[in-house]
């Protein structure tokens, strides 16, 4: 026995040996570390929130996902630098046709695959008709989103409402350069659509050789290909390197990219889903940047010498009416309510600098925003005079708000309430707080049933278009608004397909005005959302649709 | 020996039949569900359905339980709703990550708990012996999750001195053939790929060892000081043995044996700490892909992964057992 502990002991003592060793030969190396580290700044590390739910953008909807398909994935149509515009990206130029059925694309040429293979006419109808032909479990929600959501439906299904119900019809090749993509009925947000990552061009020899549309495992979740795990394929300045589950994604420049390569070669997206420990990351030096800065750590960060960058903002935080409460069916109560608010205060006291007052259900950057539309200014008086002349001056009203979450249009629900709430009460409304926690007690009062009366909630955007933000909110009967007025249904809807596009943005702006007259809810603010970074990063190309590539950000002095 | 091993193994498959059965119901008894944790906030109540129907969330009760036990015999863990990957193939990803965390922890707390409860002991009533017991309060008292929390404000955002999260520099390029990163940098001689795995290391080990160091240095004391005063250690020093060998082989070595009992408890306590640890420093372990699938509300990692834990503890507890019979030579006649 005696030797027992020694054995023990001696094991310590070697371990520490060892590690010291370790210690000597990092600092022996001190100046040559760089071909081990990957080389001192041409490595862009951005702190992710969580792992992308899968590299094959057509079958993603998450931001995460996105994040990194923009780097590897380019589509046909791409976004004006700072704004929500289409601009043109892997397609030169495209024209439609005056019914709006026949979208002709010239493709940019020159433009080679990850895998060396060309990107053509073809490999367009290739995307579209994969799109087009996903079959079973791949038209699951929770994987074809986008698709479904813009084409509403695919070739063939088993769920009725999706059996040939698409806008898509065809996609033709008449040479190398040329993809026309035929419609069965327009369908205007199409172009804005396709800057989507989810309508990235994929390499076809890709998609075949690791079997992207293989994913198996019906009556159980999903279980994705290879191809959605490791051999994401594009066209874009990076390619994809590794994916370590929970750790990291790693991707590389792509030489032969026929752009702009510019300073990065190698972006690092180390998973990190708290978000104190983001920010953390960013103080200790660990990672170049992250997203979803809060508000509370603005002021902070800028203080301590990192840069903070705004996206302008491409979303919507609103009052919502209840107009399945009798009090609040009655359009004067509703406009009281909006007289009462204080928007300028409200977004000063309580939403990060930088935050527009909103007027319409989407930002001013979409088209289709009305400058025109009824706007309720801050008139405690009028909103009084409104009451009595509803017979409602003792109104009570149930007010719902959510507890410990943070959403991108509403950083901090209990601020937001805290603050509406006062403004309520100064016009004689006695509010009767209703706090529930986020998902699923929320959302399921909201949205699943009637017994709700003011609520906050939002939404973001996902492309330019319109109906992206009111299709969502007022395209038909809901819980969430308890109204049935089939006129404004149809005013939105209707204008979803009108094929001219500057009809359509007509038709936006009438639909728009409609609803401010109706006044559903009060639209209240756009929050910014924030980015921060260390102070030697630079360019940094902020958009409001989050088509964000990192080859054109600098780093160093 | 043998037959010891072999009741416990049997003994292993009904606690963990009852385990399953426990942790079925639990997962289900979570508000939400998985589907609304994919669909997202707008999703239409057809889409949840359709999810539900798809993944089976819909049908009865013990027919899922049937059916999962049934996949769990043929050793499919299902999948991840969240990953879309096979949840045996997460967790064994995962599992040295953690493996090497509880390690460097667990070296951490007996490294420092024994020789801080042993000088407390020897010294008692003194200063050492003041110290020890105030650190080790404060070592169970303390939250883990406050305590790393407080490790990284300090040593990593502040000091610099520490990375604040991962278990690699991710500018760093490294090859990895076990998982374990610091043998990984050993075996393919990218020695700086090792000391940056040790440098990321430090913070959470001491996080986690925390408890576990506490809880060893308080049964070490008592134990010391219930050993110094029998008669055999008496007999010892009658017989006129030197101070030091005494307290050596005689205190040290008798005293060791419930406190090997307790570090073998202690293994436990660091999966569960590590959940806490991992999150707040971003460890790319079991543990905090744990924590993520409760907040996605990920049946499958949830049943699986807590399974499997209970089959890891089981089996440590088990080698613990068994090492008695090195330490105490009287078990093994039994």
């Amino acid at each position: 026995m005696k030797s027992r502990w020694q054995i023990v002991a001696v094991g310590v003592v070697a371990g520490l040996a060892l590690t010291a060793c370790a210690a000597s030969d990092r600092d022996s190396q001190g100046g040559t570390t760089d071909g081990a580290t990957g080389g001192g700044r041409d490595t862009f590390i951005f702190a992710a929130s969580s792992d992308p739910a899968s590299l094959d953008p057509a079958l993603a909807n998450d931001g995460e996902s996105f994040r990194v398909a923009r780097q590897i994935f380019e589509g046909l149509v791409g976004v004006e630098p700072g704004t929500a515009d289409p601009a043109p990206l892997l397609a030169e130029s495209w024209e439609v046709s005056d019914d709006g059925l026949q979208y002709t694309f010239q493709l940019k040429e020159g433009v080679t695959f990850h895998d060396g293979t060309d990107f053509d006419a073809d490999a367009v109808c290739y995307n579209f008709e994969r799109w087009n032909g996903f079959t079973g479990v791949l038209q699951s929600e929770s994987l074809s989103y986008y698709w479904q959501k813009v084409n509403g439906g695919f070739a063939t299904s088993d769920v009725e409402k999706l059996n040939g119900t698409g806008k898509y019809e065809s996609c033709e090749a008449p040479d190398a350069s040329t993809a026309v993509v035929h419609l069965k009925s327009p369908l205007p947000e199409l172009v804005s659509a396709l800057s989507l990552p989810a309508f990235s061009m994929q390499s076809p020899t890709a998609l075949q050789e690791y079997d992207a549309d293989g994913v198996t495992g019906e009556g159980d979740a999903p279980v994705l290909p290879a191809y959605a795990t490791g051999h994401p394929t594009g066209t874009g300045p990076y390619t994809f390197e590794s994916w370590s589950p929970g750790e990291q994604v790693v991707l590389t420049a792509y030489d032969d990219y026929w752009g702009e390569q510019g300073q990065v070669r190698r972006i690092v997206f180390p998973i990190i889903s708290d978000a104190t420990a983001r920010r953390q990351a960013l103080q200790a030096g660990d990672v170049d940047g992250y997203d979803l800065v809060g508000p509370a750590d603005v002021v902070a960060l800028e203080e301590a010498g990192f840069q903070i960058v705004n996206r302008e903002p491409f979303n919507i935080l609103y009052l919502g009416m209840n107009q399945a409460n009798p009090d609040l069916a009655d359009l004067r109560v509703r406009q009281a309510i909006a007289h009462a608010i204080n928007k300028e205060a409200l977004v000063a006291q309580t939403l990060p600098e930088g935050t527009e007052v909103a007027t319409n259900f989407v930002p001013p950057s979409v088209a289709g925003w009305n400058p025109d539309v009824t706007t309720y200014d801050y008139d405690p008086e009028k909103a009084k005079a409104l009451l009595a002349e509803a017979g409602k001056s003792d109104l009570t009203i149930d007010f719902n708000y959510p507890t410990n979450v943070s959403r991108p249009y509403m950083p901090t629900p209990e601020q937001v309430f805290t603050a509406v709430s006062a403004d309520l009460e100064a016009v004689g409304i006695t509010v009767n707080a209703v706090p529930d926690p986020w998902n699923p007690e929320y959302l399921d009062k909201i949205q699943g049933g009637a017994d709700h009366g003011l609520h906050l909630l939002g939404w973001t955007g996902d492309y330019n278009d319109t109906y992206n933000f009111i299709g969502v909110f007022f395209g038909g009967a809901s819980n969430e608004w308890g109204f049935d007025d089939p006129a404004l249904f149809s005013a939105v809807n209707d204008a979803r397909y009108v094929a001219d596009i500057d009809d359509q943005k007509a038709a936006y702006e009438k639909a728009n005005a409609a609803i401010m007259d109706f006044l559903p809810g009060v639209p209240l603010a756009h929050p910014v959302p924030s980015l921060a970074f260390k102070a030697d990063v630079h360019g940094y190309p902020a958009s409001p649709v989050q088509d964000e590539v990192y080859n054109v950000v600098t780093l160093g002095d | 020996m043998t037959r010891l091993i072999m009741r416990r193994l049997a003994l292993l498959v009904p606690t963990l039949l009852g385990l399953s059965v426990l942790l079925f119901l639990w997962v289900r008894a979570l508000p939400g569900g998985p589907a609304t944790a994919l669909l997202g906030e707008r999703a239409t109540p057809e889409a949840v359905e359709r999810i539900n129907q798809l993944y089976g969330f819909d049908r009865p009760l013990p027919q899922q339980y049937v059916q999962w036990l049934g996949q769990l015999l043929q050793g499919n863990f299902g999948v991840s709703t969240r990953t879309g990957r096979p949840v045996l193939d997460e967790f064994l990803n995962r599992f040295p990550a953690t493996v090497e965390l509880s390690l460097v922890a667990l070296v951490v707390a007996v490294g420092l708990g024994i020789p801080l409860g042993y000088l407390a002991a020897r010294y008692q009533g003194r200063a050492v012996d003041h110290a020890a017991v105030v650190i080790s309060l404060l070592g169970v008292t303390v939250p883990v999750f406050f305590l790393a929390f407080l490790l990284k404000w300090l040593f990593a955002v502040q000091l610099g001195w520490f990375p604040s999260s991962g278990r690699q520099d991710p500018a760093m390029i490294a090859t990895h053939p076990t998982g374990f990163y610091v043998l990984d940098g050993l075996m393919t001689r990218e020695w700086d790929a090792s000391w940056d795995a040790v440098v990321h290391l430090v913070l959470p080990a001491l996080a986690l060892g925390s408890i576990p160091l506490a809880i060893i240095a308080r049964i070490t004391r008592a134990s010391v000081i219930d050993v110094q005063h029998a008669d055999y250690v008496r007999t010892a020093r009658a017989k006129g043995l030197s101070a030091p060998h005494v307290r050596r082989r005689v205190i040290l070595h008798n005293a060791m044996l419930p406190v090997s009992t307790t570090i073998g408890l202690q293994v436990g306590l660091l999966l569960s700490g590590a959940v806490l640890t991992e999150t707040v420093f971003a460890y790319p372990g079991i543990g905090k892909f744990l924590a993520d699938s409760v907040f996605n509300l990920d049946y499958a990692v949830l049943q699986g992964f807590i399974l499997l834990i209970a089959v890891v503890y089981a089996l440590v507890n088990l080698a613990v057992d068994v090492s008695y019979g090195l330490i105490d030579p009287r078990m093994r006649t039994r």
